[in-house]
């Protein structure tokens, strides 16, 4: 079973249309939106969930009013500036529980939160994983390795040969934890300054954590110039760009419609997203490490 | 007056309209661009900006005096990011994974563990055009953005208008940079990705009480359910910005809307303006 992540530094730049289409066209494979804090590839699959399960991990401090003497040491104490006025607030609690270790009167406790869930669906491709994280919780980072780790689960009991998943923007801590181990990044761009820019961010995480990574330019005609600086960039560092997909309204209407772009459309492309695919599924297969 | 431009889903068109937003606000107001997506910095791309200081994003991480220790492990029991594990005769510091709380040195008995700054990131500052500018930056390979994010807010200075760029996602880094906003501009596009994520933009504004509008990026695909959304939850579109290969292609080499299209500045100041009035009457109603 082979893992493959889709990545790009810069948002927008066209991740979940290529995931969608992957998971049109791979043949056993499950899915996994890694992408918790805004999900968005169940809207491409239409899935049928059939189990839902609660995300338990973060924890915020509750201080007793009661028991509270007002000494002040858990507001001098806290890295977060979590606590004024001698009361805690959730979304600044990191919940690392400096101060309920050290209240001299013990009127501190640690509750457990839950920030999320996570899913197991039915989709006409084939099952997916996913997840949603609660609004402004933390804890993204190990949401994300519950939804590899259900996937690979799933993959290993299925014998399925691909695990696909969908990644968050960004380099910070749910892109690292998408990406660790993984056999293979495909990172999609595009030919903007942002775009390049963050391109160059993702290949240093892809390197920093030694995952194999290719290169895909999304919309590439809409400035040639910056293309050819991308695939210069990319061959300077040995890394191959492997497609090149035109700008085209028909990716929006197929969003649209709630369908991958390569169900929806004959065009070029769905033909480019396939020819991706074809070399992609033959590095994966191959093993992409050598 | 601190006015914070968000998203939900990335791509689309924050950073476009953050700077379009300071350089037609410039030559009327004291204005100060705070570029917080620390992990994907963009603005400076199309603001161009000289630094002129920078200093470096450390958190403290543990140290432990292997001569003192006692491998009680009450360290590792105590961290809540598995950041320790302690073995017969060994710790293992996992310093990626320490947010640099300080509660490991607190409970340890034998005092056996100081504390070493670990650097995560650096915050420039400068100016670009007649605007203040501070970014910050996070270390590639590094995971934890927000105390790259809090330094960047506390290097801002006081007065004038504050325009902070956020990250793309709803989670802690987006609230991180939001915080203390007097309004939130959320740009999305009228695609179904673009409504879902709004909507849970829509949400984390409203757990942290910051008012917000909507501004409706390339407008002329997709649907009409976006503008449905805001009718029906109360929420103003403030300004659309069509779907325009030009603009497409002034953003690809950098150029903001301000400046490749002065016509819309003109736009953008009515924004502006239009922001104020709302902070203004939600000031004033909660006084009464």
């Amino acid at each position: 079973m082979k893992e493959l992540v889709v990545l790009s530094g810069k948002g927008g730049t066209g991740k979940t249309s290529i995931v969608g289409s992957f998971a049109a066209l791979a043949k056993g494979k499950v899915l996994a939106d890694c992408d918790v804090d805004a999900a968005d590839l169940h809207l491409l699959l239409s899935p049928s969930v059939k189990q839902e399960s609660e995300f338990w991990s973060g924890r915020v401090a509750v201080i007793d009013e009661e028991k509270c003497t007002q000494c002040g040491l858990c507001q001098e104490l806290c890295r977060f500036k979590a606590i004024t006025d001698f009361k805690v607030d959730p979304i600044s609690c990191e919940g690392c529980g400096y101060c309920y270790h050290a209240c001299p009167v013990e009127a501190i406790t640690m509750k457990e939160s839950m920030s999320g869930h996570w899913f197991i669906s039915d989709t006409r491709y084939g099952p997916l994983v996913h997840a949603r994280l609660g609004i402004a919780q933390e804890n993204s980072g190990k949401l994300v390795a519950v939804v590899r780790q259900q996937a690979k689960q799933i993959a290993e009991e299925k014998s399925l040969d691909y695990i696909i998943s969908d990644g968050p923007p960004g380099i910070g801590c749910p892109v690292v934890s998408s990406l660790s181990g993984a056999d293979l990044a495909l990172l999609v761009t595009e030919p903007t300054l942002s775009g390049m820019h963050d391109l160059e961010r993702v290949l240093g995480v892809c390197r920093h954590f030694g995952v194999p990574a290719l290169v895909c330019i999304n919309k590439y005609d809409l400035n040639e110039e910056n293309t050819r600086q991308i695939e210069s960039n990319c061959l300077s560092q040995g890394v191959k760009v492997e497609g090149r997909i035109p700008f085209d309204n028909v990716v929006t209407r197929s969003i649209v419609q709630g369908v991958p772009v390569v169900d929806y459309s004959d065009g070029r492309v769905t033909r480019e997203i396939k020819r991706m695919w074809d070399i992609l599924s033959m590095m994966l297969r191959n093993g992409s490490k050598g | 007056m601190v006015i914070s431009v968000a998203s939900g889903k990335g791509g689309t068109g924050k950073t476009l309209v953050a700077t379009s937003l300071a350089l037609s606000l410039k030559d009327r107001e004291k204005v100060q661009l705070l570029d917080c997506d620390v992990e994907e910095p963009n603005a400076h791309l199309f603001l161009k900006p000289t630094f002129t200081h920078s200093k470096t994003v450390s958190i403290p991480i543990p140290k432990v005096d292997e001569e003192r220790c006692a491998y009680c492990g009450k360290c590792a029991e105590a961290c809540h990011f598995n950041a320790i594990a302690v073995m017969k005769e060994k710790v293992l510091i996992f310093r990626e994974l320490c947010h640099g709380c300080g509660v490991c040195s607190y409970v340890c008995p034998e005092s056996a563990i100081s504390e070493d700054g670990r650097e995560i990131g650096v915050v420039e500052l400068g100016y670009s055009d007649g605007v203040r500018f501070v970014q910050g930056t996070l270390i590639v390979g590094e995971p934890i953005a927000p105390p790259v994010i809090r330094e960047v807010k506390e290097s801002a200075g006081r007065g004038g208008i504050v325009i902070i760029d956020v990250p793309p996602g709803t989670s802690c880094p987006v609230v991180e940079a939001v915080k203390g906003s007097d309004f939130c501009i959320l740009v999305t596009e009228p695609t179904p990705f673009g409504l879902n994520d709004l909507a849970l933009a829509v949400e984390t504004m409203r757990e942290l009480d910051i008012p917000c509008g909507v501004i409706l990026n390339r407008a002329g695909v997709g649907n009409g359910k976006v503008e449905e959304y805001c009718k029906k939850e109360g929420i103003p579109i403030l300004l659309t910005i069509p779907l325009d290969t030009e603009i497409a292609r002034l953003y690809s080499r950098g150029i903001t809307l301000a400046e490749g299209m002065p016509e819309w500045k003109e736009h953008f100041l009515a924004l502006f303006n239009r922001i104020r009035e709302i902070t203004n009457e939600r000031i004033s109603s909660a006084k009464r």
